[in-house]
């Protein structure tokens, strides 16, 4: 059976300033899945998952050619509503970056920006996504207190629960673990797991046991250029190209 | 294989003198600013009695009172806050987060900067053209509230772009990803987090302003006014010029006086220094990046 993509990326360049960095890429991503996009730093893939809910749009030398397609509709048009489309493509970053907030007004905060008022729709929104996170159990006596005093783990898990609570379909995640210590991150790669049954998941990894653990399929980047896009399970135990065997068996990177 | 140790000990040497010395150039400061206080107090204290507060100037010392001045710099306090608060806000703003960083950009930068240096004198004598003669207010509340406006406009400004600065990107950028306009980010996640900063210059700026005499006196605030006033568009004085005023009699008891007056001005500015301070504090603990 062959579904529509979700995500369709076709002949994508990028450029910052005169500096290309990303070098025709396409790739197809199908509701449902969850794919890692690995490679040395500096070689784009940030960048490229950036593309996709359009927050390079905020680097004033940034320019691109080519399509991108998210459930069918041109998200590189002027037509394109960026908030609606940031809505729909939520993104989890790098460090757990919570509001100087409360757990709850963290959680609330993209309801809040719709202009949602109505209590007990949020009560119930707060609740339901911090049990989706796992993190309900921990934070329930302290919904109102700083969101700051959460450890990093689950400063992390809020950052997800105020992602998921804009009901998103497509999340993206910029290394949601490097700054995480190694139990926080098993929760995380557990989480992942899990969410994969409502949403759609494009994860920036460094860690490659992660993008195995985590992941359907990977995409490897190099110098701006996708080198290989296969099922996870192929591309680390039989890679076509001989820079990805390199690059997965730690020769380089 | 001596000469290495020696080294060391004449390092050893000018760090223990270089200690005692900053100890001492900070004792300094400290020091006289202790003299001042108590030769303030030890001659105005007796003078702080019910009578002083409540009374209109006079001609005999012991009769004269800061009603009229006390209550002019509380209506410039506010005044001044209404003027310079949402101006210096939404400058800051657009130079910070909407202007592009541009060369003009860098140009107006440091022309906010210079302004700051400004003798308050020059803004006194911008003011009495421009809203004393041009505008037609005359030597009214709201005359020297835009002057004093004007003159700490740059502070303002300043304070708030470095307290919108330190909110780190990352809290934009979890705005924006759930679908914030830029407008919406400023208010609910950018402008929240810098508001201790915010607060803090804002309240530094107005009590450097109640402390401002020179420009005052240029645009015209009545060294000597017996009625209250109750309209933004009345005649006043403030405590700084009531102490100047008084500071340049020759009877001994006005003297008297004019410390007292001292050091209710003195109470006003420290009051306010340290509701300051103490928002910064709760705010840094409360928002640690």
């Amino acid at each position: 059976m062959q579904q529509e993509p979700i995500i369709s990326v076709k002949n994508v360049d990028v450029f910052y300033g005169n500096h290309h960095v990303i070098k025709n890429v396409s790739l197809d991503i199908f509701p449902n899945e969850v794919v890692a996009l690995i490679g040395p730093s500096g070689c784009g893939k940030s960048t490229f998952l950036r593309l996709l809910n359009r927050m390079n749009d905020f680097i004033e030398s940034f320019r691109m050619n080519g399509q991108i397609y998210i459930e069918n509709k041109n998200i590189y048009t002027r037509h394109v509503q960026v908030e609606k489309l940031r809505k729909n493509v939520g993104m989890v970053f790098q460090k757990p970056n919570p509001f100087p907030k409360s757990v709850y007004e963290n959680v609330v905060y993209g309801l809040r920006i719709q202009g949602i008022k109505d209590k007990k729709y949020m009560d119930g929104i707060v609740e339901s996504m911090l049990q989706r996170v796992g993190l309900w159990n921990e934070v329930k006596d302290k919904l109102h207190q700083s969101a700051l005093a959460l450890s990093g783990g689950q400063q992390q898990r809020l950052c997800i629960a105020r992602t998921l609570a804009v009901e998103p379909s497509i999340v993206l995640m910029d290394e949601p673990t490097s700054s995480l210590d190694p139990i926080s991150t098993a929760t995380i790669e557990e989480l992942i797991f899990e969410l994969k049954q409502h949403y759609t998941i494009v994860i920036v990894t460094h860690n490659m046991q992660q993008a195995r653990r985590v992941s359907n399929k990977t995409a490897f980047f190099y110098m701006g250029e996708l080198i290989e896009y296969d099922d996870t399970i192929n591309l680390f135990t039989n890679p076509k190209v001989d820079l990805t065997h390199k690059y997965i068996t730690g020769k380089f990177g | 294989m001596i000469p290495v140790t020696s080294k060391f000990k004449n390092n050893r040497l000018k760090d223990k003198i270089f200690r005692w010395y900053g100890f001492l150039c900070t004792l300094t400061g400290v020091i006289l600013l202790f003299i001042f206080l108590y030769s303030i107090l030890a001659e105005g204290l007796d003078r702080l009695n019910f009578q002083f507060f409540t009374s209109l100037p006079s001609r005999k010392p012991s009769d004269a009172g800061i009603l009229v001045a006390l209550i002019g710099t509380l209506w410039i306090m506010i005044l001044t806050t209404i003027i310079v608060v949402p101006i210096g806000l939404a400058s800051a703003i657009y130079l910070e987060e909407y202007g592009k960083k541009n060369k003009f950009a860098a140009f107006i930068e440091i022309n906010i900067s210079n302004l700051a240096g400004v003798p308050s004198i020059i803004y006194g004598l911008l003011a009495l053209e421009i809203f004393v003669r041009i505008m037609g207010l005359g030597r009214s509340l709201l005359s020297g509230a835009l002057t004093l406006s004007l003159l700490i406009l740059p502070i303002v400004i300043v304070a708030t772009r470095e307290a919108l600065k330190s909110v780190p990107n990352s809290i934009r950028e979890a705005s924006y990803a759930l679908g914030a306009t830029k407008w919406e980010t400023m208010w609910n996640a950018v402008l929240p987090s810098a508001a201790g900063g915010i607060f803090t210059g804002i309240i530094l700026a107005i009590s450097r302003a109640i402390g401002e005499t020179a420009p005052l006196v240029v645009i015209g605030a009545m060294l000597y006014i017996t009625t209250i006033p109750t309209h933004p568009l009345d005649d006043f004085s403030v405590l700084p010029v009531q102490i100047y005023n008084w500071l340049s009699r020759p009877q001994k008891g006005f003297i008297e006086n004019a410390t007292a007056a001292i050091i209710v001005l003195l109470g006003i500015t420290f009051l306010m220094n340290s509701v300051a301070i103490y928002l910064r504090n709760k705010w840094q603990s409360k928002v640690k990046w």
